[in-house]
């Protein structure tokens, strides 16, 4: 595979905000398909589209706040019945969420910071620091985005195990920590948010480093950051695979300890779909805050976690 | 991105004032393009050596930790795929060669869970990117409310797999599930989505198909809106109706982005796991109760943490990647004669 291959095909920023910009004068004279205004038609696709993406979402409240003999009977209840505190309550108590929810923040939030940190780091070097093999290492970087996580995990689990730290955090964190999507995300970043000539500037003055990274490249990147952020904090919250078999029922994240709901021998599908809310629940709110910047990152060409 | 601007825009004096209490002093004193310190002092040794070693230093966590946490363990993965390593007694590991493998290539359920992962992968993959093109289509136009629009089609994707396979697996309940009530309206029986072959691999690939589409639906987006106009407007001009300009412009122009969909697409399809082992609920790891929806991620993980061979579990893993080499290398080929015939 060549870097051109796995790319996520470049949609500067600028370009799609160039477009924006002078596109409401020059775009609306032209009349072709791209630039046309949407008909009604368009808004009823898209309306059956939006519907289907929400109604799980919005069905899961509804679930949550009823009893599980009401969820088993026939015409499914479609509308917010009295049950949802206590079974949240339950959730929260019995499913074990409530530590569940503690420890997901505390691994997404450690891998959120490392990602972003060192993403930033190598994304500059990559971006605008002239070394060896620089090409070979960005390909390679670019090249793991190809080995999938099964890969590693019964080597980790066996180590994991004689280091005494199964069902610890750090089992989890620890082999998430850094990212090479991240890394190529802020490179593509970089080399267009920050000026060749300020770092130039710096060193002239004598820069360590150090001092420009923390003075001039953090500052450019912060908006990236912030958008790298969210992107691995969702990643890291809905992660799977790994902390499923490395964490027990003691000491879950969010996604073991609904895991664990959902495979009991005698569900109760209430509750359940309490967790399952409570455990969207920060996304979610993310996405009400920052879905513009989730949504832009995107759009710059991110990857499935 | 006016917030990237405004920060450069403070950073440029901070930057002035990086190197000690009398920036500008100092830039006289030696002039622009010769590092402050004269030649030979310590102070410019260490200037050099932190221009040359920064680099490597900036680099190096993402190495460190990928080569300890991803490339080694991938080796001993292949490693342990020899031997005979069992959980419940992890200090003893015997060569075995490859039996391993061997073993799988004889196991019915290896062959049914790669069958599976295929079916699964297919019926989950094609629908999805084509409803992803036709939602960035329509997400392409002026529209009212566009980001509203587009944060409430990626709204899934903030969706964990445990907690979307759980709220499906009520939607597709037997009784009472909203589904085959919905179902009953336009006059179909029942269906039972948990035990019948095809309609629980349907029912795991509609998980992943509502999880995905808005995401890609997106990165689709995000490439046409890249596709330079004139290319619509001289297209127009040889009198190219909608259809045929989304045809003969558009189309062609997300070549590569659909090829890069269709990549990353195929890797997750192989490594499906989330959505059948909630699905099955107790019977999770088996992947139903005649297996049928099994997928490798779900055989590799019910061989190696509860049957508890982990052995066979790293000979699976490396057969899956394996066959995410030969998918990758088939790719690479069907777009080196795209292009060849093009």
């Amino acid at each position: 595979m060549t870097t051109s291959e796995l790319t996520p095909p470049q949609a500067p920023m600028d370009a799609a905000e160039r477009a924006a910009r002078d596109g409401s004068g020059r775009r609306r004279l032209m009349g072709a398909g791209k630039q046309m205004h949407a008909g009604p038609v368009t808004y009823v696709v898209l309306a059956v589209f939006a519907l289907v993406s929400l109604a799980p979402l919005l069905w899961t409240v509804v679930a949550a706040s009823r009893t599980n003999q009401r969820l088993a009977e026939t015409p499914p209840p479609l509308w917010i019945g009295g049950n949802l505190f206590k079974n949240l309550q339950s959730a929260w108590e019995e499913g074990g969420l409530g530590t569940a929810m503690v420890n997901s923040t505390i691994v997404a939030g450690t891998i959120t910071v490392g990602t972003v940190l060192f993403s930033t780091l190598a994304g500059f070097a990559f971006a605008k620091l002239r070394f060896k093999f620089s090409n070979v290492l960005l390909l390679l970087t670019i090249g793991t985005m190809m080995i999938p996580p099964q890969l590693a995990v019964v080597p980790l689990y066996l180590w994991m195990s004689e280091l005494g730290w199964s069902n610890q955090l750090q089992t989890v964190i620890l082999p998430t920590l850094v990212s090479a999507f991240g890394t190529f995300f802020m490179r593509q970043y970089l080399i267009q948010a920050l000026p060749s000539e300020l770092i130039e500037a710096a060193r002239v003055d004598g820069a360590s480093s150090l001092r420009i990274v923390w003075h001039v490249v953090f500052p450019a990147a912060r908006p990236a950051m912030a958008v790298l952020g969210l992107l691995t904090f969702v990643m890291a919250w809905n992660d799977f695979l790994w902390p499923i078999i490395a964490l027990n029922q003691q000491n879950p994240t969010v996604q073991v300890a609904l895991n664990s709901l959902g495979t009991g021998y005698v569900p109760d599908q209430a509750v359940i779909m309490a967790g399952a809310l409570l455990g969207t629940l920060p996304l979610l709110i993310a996405f009400l805050l920052f879905g513009k910047q989730i949504v832009g990152g995107i759009m710059q060409g991110a990857i499935k976690g | 991105m006016t917030s990237s601007k405004q920060a450069l825009a403070r950073t440029a004096p901070s930057a002035d004032a990086a190197p000690g209490s009398q920036p500008g002093a100092a830039r006289r004193a030696h002039g622009r393009g010769t590092p402050p310190p004269g030649p030979g002092s310590w102070r410019s040794r260490l200037y050099r050596w932190d221009m040359k070693a920064s680099p490597y230093a900036f680099v190096a966590p993402f190495f460190i930790f990928f080569g300890a946490f991803g490339l080694i363990p991938l080796l001993y993965t292949a490693w342990y795929s020899l031997h005979n390593v069992q959980l419940s007694n992890l200090d003893q590991q015997t060569w075995v060669g490859l039996d391993n493998y061997k073993n799988l290539m004889s196991s019915d359920f290896f062959w049914g869970a790669l069958q599976n992962t295929f079916t699964i992968g297919v019926i989950s993959t094609v629908p999805q990117l084509l409803m992803a093109i036709g939602i960035a289509h329509l997400l392409n136009y002026k529209l009212r409310g566009s980001t509203l629009w587009r944060v409430v089609m990626l709204t899934p994707y903030a969706t964990s797999v445990a907690a979307a396979t759980l709220v499906f697996v009520l939607l597709y309940s037997w009784d009472g599930g909203m589904i085959n009530w919905l179902l009953h309206f336009v006059g179909v029986d029942a269906i039972n989505w948990r035990e019948s072959t095809w309609g629980s691999q349907f029912a795991v690939s509609s998980i992943v198909i509502w999880r995905w589409t808005g995401y890609n639906a997106l990165i689709y987006l995000a490439a046409m809106q890249a596709i330079p106009s004139d290319l619509y407007e001289s297209a127009a001009l040889d009198g190219a109706g909608r259809w045929q300009q989304f045809r003969h412009v558009t189309i062609p122009m997300l070549r590569p982005t659909i090829l890069f969909t269709v990549v990353v697409s195929t890797i997750g399809a192989t490594q499906l796991f989330g959505e059948p082992l909630l699905f099955g609920g107790v019977s999770g790891s088996k992947g139903g109760s005649e297996h049928q929806y099994q997928t490798l991620g779900l055989y590799m993980y019910d061989q190696g943490w509860i049957i508890g061979n982990l052995g066979k579990a790293s000979a699976i893993a490396w057969t899956m990647f394996l066959i995410l080499l030969i998918v990758a290398a088939i790719n690479l080929l069907i777009t080196r004669r795209l292009r060849k015939t093009q």
